[in-house]
């Protein structure tokens, strides 16, 4: 086990790095630097903010002392617009409000799709394996953009419910509508990957067997079927997790959440290259640590894997 | 057991008829297949009666995409609904101009994205796939590592990283989408390599002298076609779906060109106007085109995948 971790670690690293070292050189490779503007700075005001953000070193150098800062203090430098604020600074404002809709667009996106999709393989051919196979069908047409406008306009407009957007800290009847949308598209695929896998377990032998001595039904569903059955969601989650990182932008600008995906893409209208940069490596980290996190958990649970 | 003559009679014109019918190919079989997936034609009718109407469609437009309707443009909520007699069939947008040629408009814009990224995808992912595949070894090993980092790389950050440095247009979307759409494709077509390289004809192919990458072109690629079409028709709807995204965030396609995605974007901006036609007609396109795709898709490979016959 700790073998294979480490295999896996040794891909991962690697991988960061590269993701940091290719960002860094897109950005560098811009045209124009980050003080040009329309009105040309005397060259020695340029000289020293060169000097004070260290561009006036090589271009190799500039990119170890990148990296070095977000290696050793987790420090994506200053932002390019914003004079007074760090990176570091746009990222623990953005990031908890992203966090925490995103944790629950997540948890409601497996714990509801596994839901449905084992009660939709339980009762196959009924009313509700219809409703769960027709939801997940049309579910992949209404991703995270289309879902977001369609929820405004039934629950803000016709139905007054809910706020069409904000935050305020965080309360309960703004995380709704964006947790709906972000998850909506991800909770049809879950329980369409979990019918078909339970309905594949729910025929094979060893469940035959737990059946012909006498077990109850649940006890044969919970603790021999749903272990196998959960294998492929597993793999899926990986994907899901890229899926809505990336929709999280669009909720950040539709609801006016004011997460990371606000700043990105503000920072890519402005040309705030530090910042997109930032967010960029951020989100790769994150990704590449929760893939890394998701294969260890299969191998643990997959007794077939050996390593 | 009564044997009723009847019957008898219908089986042996049974198989006099059996006698005139030809031998019938794979892919004549799977047409079958497929002309009998009720939903996988009708999303075919729909899809060619939106592709149909993309171009046909501007000979009945009343208004170009960019002309701007000043008689109505102060009060576009109530002036700009759609309505046959003022020549805007699908209303107006907020600044006045047709929705009608603007949807025409965005319709070939987000189709041509479709197309052609799944096209590059195809085309990348088919070549490396099948030369990994059939080298294999150390070249296969280092390809596909390749990949593998590639793919736990989130494209979608690092393609508008992409269009932020060289700029917002359609030709950088493609290549940003072209960067990544392959990933998939080639993994998909190593793996079937992997089986095909080792049947006979592979081998005879070997043993008479032919270059490897003549191998790949001539023999290899043209039995990877099944797998390649089915994926390629998956495809086209998720490169939609991604020059959507984008675009809904306002990096995509740039004025005064458009897409569904910017049409979509625009119609959820000002839907609490009251203008709703403006939200649900790009949306209806959207999602009519998105459902055809997938179901073609899935129509293609119930007819084409020999696992699930």
């Amino acid at each position: 086990m700790l073998k294979y971790i480490l295999k896996r670690l040794s891909v991962a690293i690697p991988t960061i790095l590269l993701l940091i070292i290719i960002s860094f050189f897109l950005m560098h490779s811009a045209p124009g630097g980050p003080f040009t503007s329309e009105r040309p700075l005397p060259d020695e005001v340029l000289k020293n903010i060169n000097e004070k953000y260290g561009l006036d070193k090589p271009i190799y150098i500039q990119m170890f002392n990148y990296v070095w800062g977000i290696v050793t203090d987790f420090d994506f430098g200053p932002s390019f617009r914003y004079k007074d604020r760090t990176v570091n600074d746009i990222i623990a404002q953005g990031f908890p409000v992203t966090l925490k809709y995103g944790s629950w667009a997540f948890l409601f996106a497996v714990i509801g799709g596994v839901t449905l999709g084992v009660i939709a393989a339980i009762r196959q051919n009924t009313f509700i394996d219809y409703f769960a196979v027709g939801f997940s069908i049309s579910a992949q047409v209404l991703p995270n953009f289309v879902m977001a406008p369609i929820l405004v306009l039934i629950f803000t407009l016709y139905l007054g419910w809910l706020p069409g957007g904000g935050w305020e800290g965080g309360q309960i009847q703004f995380i709704i509508m964006p947790v709906i949308a972000l998850s909506t598209s991800y909770l049809a695929s879950i329980a369409r990957l979990t019918r078909s896998s339970m309905l594949e377990v729910l025929n094979s032998d060893f469940i035959r067997t737990a059946r012909a001595k006498g077990l109850p039904r649940y006890k044969i569903i919970f603790s021999h079927a749903l272990k196998p059955t959960l294998l492929p969601v597993i793999s899926y989650l990986g994907p899901a997790f890229v899926g809505m990182i990336t929709g999280s932008v669009v909720i950040d600008m539709y609801f006016s959440t004011g997460g990371i995906g606000l700043h990105f893409v503000r920072g890519a209208l402005n040309r705030d290259y530090s910042t997109i940069m930032g967010i960029t490596i951020l989100v790769g980290v994150l990704t590449i640590s929760f893939n890394l996190v998701v294969d260890i958990l299969y191998a643990w649970i997959d007794p077939k894997i050996r390593y | 057991m009564i044997i009723n003559k009847k019957n008898i009679e219908d089986f042996s014109k049974n198989l006099s008829e059996l006698d005139e019918i030809k031998g019938r190919s794979l892919w004549h079989d799977a047409r079958q297949r497929f002309f009998n997936n009720k939903a996988a034609v009708t999303s075919l009718i729909l899809l060619s009666m939106i592709l149909i109407f993309s171009f046909l469609g501007p000979l009945f437009a009343q208004w170009s995409n960019e002309e701007i309707d000043w008689v109505i443009l102060g009060d576009i909520s109530t002036l700009g609904i759609p309505s046959i007699e003022t020549g805007h069939f699908f209303g107006t947008e907020e600044l006045g101009r047709d929705l009608y040629s603007r949807v025409i408009q965005g319709t070939k814009i987000s189709l041509m994205v479709g197309v052609i990224g799944a096209l590059i995808a195809v085309i990348v992912g088919t070549l490396y796939g099948a030369i990994a595949g059939y080298f294999g070894g150390r070249i296969d090993g280092i390809m596909m590592r390749i990949v593998d980092i590639l793919m736990s790389i989130p494209y979608m950050f690092v393609l508008i990283l992409l269009l932020v440095i060289f700029g917002r247009s359609i030709f950088m979307l493609f290549i940003g989408i072209g960067l990544i759409s392959w990933l998939d494709m080639s993994r998909i077509v190593r793996g079937q390599t992997l089986s095909i390289k080792k049947k006979e004809f592979i081998e005879a192919a070997i043993a008479t002298g032919v270059g490897n990458f003549t191998i790949i072109i001539r023999h290899i690629i043209p039995n990877l076609l099944g797998i390649v079409a089915v994926y390629a028709t998956l495809l086209v709807p998720g490169m939609i779906l991604t020059e959507s995204f984008i675009s809904f965030l306002g990096l995509g396609v740039q004025e005064p060109n458009t897409s569904w995605g910017a049409l979509i974007s625009e119609g959820a901006g000002t839907m609490r106007y009251g203008t709703l036609w403006q939200l649900l007609f790009p949306l209806f396109f959207f999602v009519v085109s998105l459902f055809s795709f997938f179901f073609i898709g899935d129509g293609l490979r119930d007819a084409l995948d020999p696992k699930d016959r």
